[in-house]
C-alpha cells in the first residue's frame, strides 16, 4: 500500500527561559489511503502539536526536526513556505475542535467555501460555488444554496462543523487532520459527524488522521491507533489489538478508568491513575510513565524501546514481556 | 431511602428573548412543565443535549432563579420560604469547569473557609482545623492551603470547587457537568471520590452530565430532559435495559463504548435539535421521531406511568401506539 503520509522520528522542541521543552519526540507512523490512524492521549501528550507539525502550522519559536516526513512521497520537511501553502487546503486540510472559531464570522459561509478551492485551482466562480453547494449537499446540510449567503454565527454547532468538513473537502485532498472534531458537540450529534466523516473517507478514499481524548470514538473508527504519553508513543497497533490486549501500563491504566455500560460495575470504583504528567522541560531520560506506573523497576531509569506484541504490527515501549502484561490487565467486570 | 429531599412541582421557567429592536419579545420556555422528586440518598441522573433546560432546573433548585410558574419544595417547605443562607446549607453546587468556578486571586484556603464566612460560623477558631480536614477529605494535601488555583492541576481544582461544596455539610449535592473539563484519568479520580464522599457523608446527588456511561456508573436514577420536559424518568437499570422512548433510545444508541467490533452507531435523529423559540407542536420530539405517527404532531403527549418512572410518548398510551410498537 503506498502510504499517503508518512512520519519518521518527529520533533518539536520549543526553547523556554527555564531549559527545552520536548513536547514531542521520536514520533513515527505512516497513513495509507482509505486509512484512519487515531492519535489518542491525554491533554498536554503532544497530540495536537504532532498534527501541527505535520501542517507547519506550529508557533514560530517552536523546532520541528524529523528524519522522514513526505506527503505522498514529497518531502514537506523541508519544503519552502510557498509550496506550504500550496499543499495546505489542498492536499492536506484540517478540521479544528472549536467550529465557532474556526471559522471566519465576517464572511459568508460560500465565501469561505470557495476561498480554497479558487485559491488552489483555475476555476471560475460559478464553479467553485456548484461544488460547495454539491458538498454541503453531502454533508448532509439541506437548502444548500441559500446556506451560502448565511453568516457562521447563523449556523448552530453541528451545522458549522458540517460545513469545516465541506470546507476540508472543497480541494478533493488526500489526507484529512481532524484535531477533536466532535468533542464541543452533542452525544447525539457526534455519532452524525463521526459517520459523516468515516463515510465521505471510504467515498473520496482518503487518508484520515483523527486526533481524540474519546476512547469511545477512537474504538468505533480507527483502523489503526497511536497511543502517546508524554510526547512519546508508547503502543501502536490495530484498534482490535490495543482494545481487546492492551500491553502497555498506560493504555490499560486508561482503559480501566472509563465507565462503560454493562461492563464496570455500577457504583464500584473505576481505576485511576495515580500522579501526575512529568516535566517535559530539559533532558529526559528513560520511561516517561514509569513514577505513575505500579510496575516500575530500576531499570526503567534508562531508556526503554519498542517491543513487539504477540500481534503482528502491535507495539509497544515497555520492558514487561507480553505475557506479564497480559496478566496485569484485568478490566473489572459484572461479579 | 428515607424521604422526599427536594420535591419540583410543574415548574416552569420562561425567559423573554428580545425579538429584535422595537419588536417586543418572545417566549423562550426553558423549562416547561417540570415534575420531579428527590429521595434522599439517591444519586439522580440529569440528561440531555445542550439547550434542553437542565441547567435552568439546577438553578431554580439552588433558588438562584425563581421559577415562572410551579413550586419547589425543599424539606416539605417552599422554596421561597427559606433565606438564602438556609438554602446554602442544604444544597450546594459544584460546576464543570473547575478553571472559572474558582476565584483565581484567592487562595485555596481563602476560597473553601469563604462559606464559612458567609454563614457566619460561630466558631472562627475552628475554621482552619475544619478546612484542612475537608482538604484531606477530599484529597488534598494540607500543604496546599496557601497555594492558588493556577498552581493545582485541573483535578486538584476540582477538588477544592468539591471541598468549598462540603464544607458545611449540605444535605444535597448538584453536581453540573463535574468531569467534562476533565481528562479521563483524572475523571475517574473524581468519579471515585464523588462515590466515597456519598457513602461517607450520607449525601444527595443530582449529576447532569451529557455522558451517559458516566450516569449509568454513578446514578441510581436517570431522567431524560428534552426541550423542557422530562421525557422518561427510570431507575438506573430499567433505563438503561429497556428504554422506552424513542429519544432515549436513540440517545443510549449514541454512547460510543470502546468496543472496536462495533463501529459508529446511526442513532437516525436525521434532523437538528429544535429551536427552543419556536418548539414543534403535539409532542416536541416529533420532527425526530422515527416512529412518529400522524397525531405525535397534534397532541401533545401525556405522562404515562411505567414500572420504573414515566414516559411521555403516544407509543406508550394509547391503543394506536401500542400498535405501532408491536409492528
Amino acid at each position: 500500500m503506498s502510504d499517503i503520509l508518512e512520519v519518521a522520528s518527529l520533533a518539536v522542541d520549543i526553547p523556554l527561559a527555564a531549559g527545552v521543552l520536548h513536547p514531542v519526540q521520536g514520533v513515527s507512523f505512516s497513513i495509507g489511503r482509505g486509512e484512519t490512524l487515531c492519535l489518542v492521549g491525554e491533554s498536554g501528550c503532544g497530540k495536537s502539536l504532532t498534527a501541527l507539525a505535520i501542517m507547519d502550522l506550529l508557533p514560530r519559536t517552536a523546532i520541528r526536526t524529523a528524519d522522514t516526513l513526505t506527503l505522498n512521497g514529497e518531502d514537506i520537511l523541508n519544503a519552502g513556505e510557498g509550496r506550504m501553502s500550496d499543499l495546505r487546503g489542498n492536499a492536506m486540510a484540517m478540521i479544528f475542535q472549536e467550529p465557532m472559531t474556526s471559522l471566519n464570522p465576517a464572511y459568508t459561509i460560500g465565501n469561505q467555501l470557495e476561498e480554497a478551492l479558487l485559491r488552489h485551482r483555475r476555476v471560475s466562480r460559478r464553479d467553485a460555488r456548484d461544488r460547495a453547494v454539491m458538498l454541503l449537499e453531502k454533508v448532509g446540510i439541506t437548502a444548500a444554496a441559500s446556506r451560502l449567503r448565511q453568516y457562521p454565527h447563523q449556523l448552530s454547532g453541528g451545522l458549522r462543523q458540517r460545513v469545516m468538513i465541506a470546507m476540508s473537502l472543497m480541494c478533493g485532498p488526500a489526507l484529512i487532520i481532524a484535531d477533536e472534531p466532535t468533542t464541543a458537540l452533542d452525544v447525539t450529534i457526534q455519532a452524525q459527524i463521526l459517520l459523516l466523516l468515516a463515510e465521505l473517507q471510504k467515498e473520496f478514499h482518503m487518508g484520515l488522521l483523527l486526533i481524540t481524548h474519546d476512547l469511545g470514538v477512537v474504538a468505533r473508527v480507527a483502523d489503526r491507533v497511536v497511543v502517546m504519553y508524554a510526547g512519546q508513543i508508547v503502543e501502536t497497533g490495530t484498534a482490535e489489538q490495543v482494545f481487546a490486549a492492551p500491553r502497555h501500563p498506560y493504555t490499560q491504566g486508561l482503559l480501566e478508568c472509563i465507565p462503560i455500560p454493562g461492563k464496570t460495575r455500577r457504583g464500584a470504583n473505576l481505576g485511576a491513575i495515580p500522579g501526575m504528567v512529568p516535566t517535559l522541560i530539559g533532558d529526559i531520560q528513560g520511561c516517561r510513565f514509569r513514577e505513575r506506573c505500579t510496575f516500575a523497576m530500576p531499570a526503567c531509569a534508562a531508556d526503554v524501546s519498542f517491543r513487539p506484541a504477540e500481534a503482528r504490527d502491535h507495539v509497544y515501549r515497555c520492558l514487561l514481556t507480553p505475557a506479564e502484561c497480559a496478566d496485569n490487565f484485568h478490566r473489572k467486570v459484572p461479579a | 431511602m428515607s424521604g422526599l429531599i427536594v420535591e419540583i412541582r410543574d415548574v416552569h421557567q420562561t425567559f423573554r428573548i428580545s425579538a429584535g429592536t422595537f419588536r417586543g419579545t418572545r417566549p423562550l420556555r426553558a423549562v416547561n412543565g417540570v415534575s420531579l422528586a428527590i429521595e434522599q440518598g439517591e444519586v439522580l441522573g440529569l440528561v440531555g443535549e445542550s439547550g434542553c433546560g437542565k441547567t435552568t432546573l439546577a438553578r431554580m433548585m439552588l433558588g438562584l432563579l425563581e421559577p415562572t410558574a410551579g413550586s419547589i419544595l425543599v424539606k416539605g417547605r417552599p422554596i421561597q420560604e427559606f433565606d438564602r443562607l438556609e438554602i446554602a446549607r442544604l444544597l450546594q453546587p459544584i460546576f464543570q469547569d473547575p478553571y472559572s468556578s474558582l476565584n483565581p486571586r484567592k487562595s485555596v484556603g481563602a476560597i473553601i473557609t469563604l462559606p464559612l464566612r458567609v454563614q457566619n460560623d460561630p466558631r472562627p477558631e475552628t475554621w482552619r482545623q475544619r478546612v484542612e480536614e475537608i482538604m484531606t477529605l477530599v484529597g488534598l494535601q494540607r500543604r496546599l492551603y496557601n497555594s492558588y488555583p493556577n498552581q493545582l492541576s485541573g483535578g486538584q481544582r476540582q477538588r477544592v470547587a468539591i471541598a468549598r461544596a462540603l464544607i458545611n455539610r449540605p444535605q444535597v449535592v448538584i453536581c453540573d457537568e463535574p468531569t467534562s473539563a476533565l481528562d479521563v484519568s483524572v475523571q475517574s479520580q473524581i468519579l471515585n471520590l464523588l462515590q466515597d464522599l456519598r457513602r461517607e457523608l450520607g449525601l444527595t446527588y443530582v449529576l447532569i452530565s451529557h455522558n451517559l456511561a458516566v450516569v449509568e456508573h454513578m446514578a441510581t436514577r436517570v431522567a431524560v430532559m428534552y426541550l423542557g420536559r422530562i421525557v422518561e424518568a427510570a431507575d438506573t437499570d430499567s433505563l438503561f435495559k429497556s428504554p422506552r422512548h424513542p429519544y432515549t433510545q436513540a440517545l443510549l444508541q449514541s454512547v460510543l463504548t470502546p468496543d472496536p467490533l462495533l463501529g459508529v452507531p446511526d442513532a437516525q435523529l436525521g434532523a437538528a435539535y429544535p429551536n427552543p423559540l419556536e418548539p414543534p407542536s403535539g409532542c416536541t420530539f416529533h420532527p425526530r421521531c422515527p416512529h412518529a405517527m400522524p397525531h405525535c404532531s397534534a397532541v401533545p403527549p401525556r405522562s404515562v406511568p411505567t414500572a420504573a418512572g414515566h414516559v411521555e410518548c403516544h407509543l406508550h398510551d394509547d391503543a394506536q401506539g401500542r400498535q405501532r410498537l408491536a409492528s
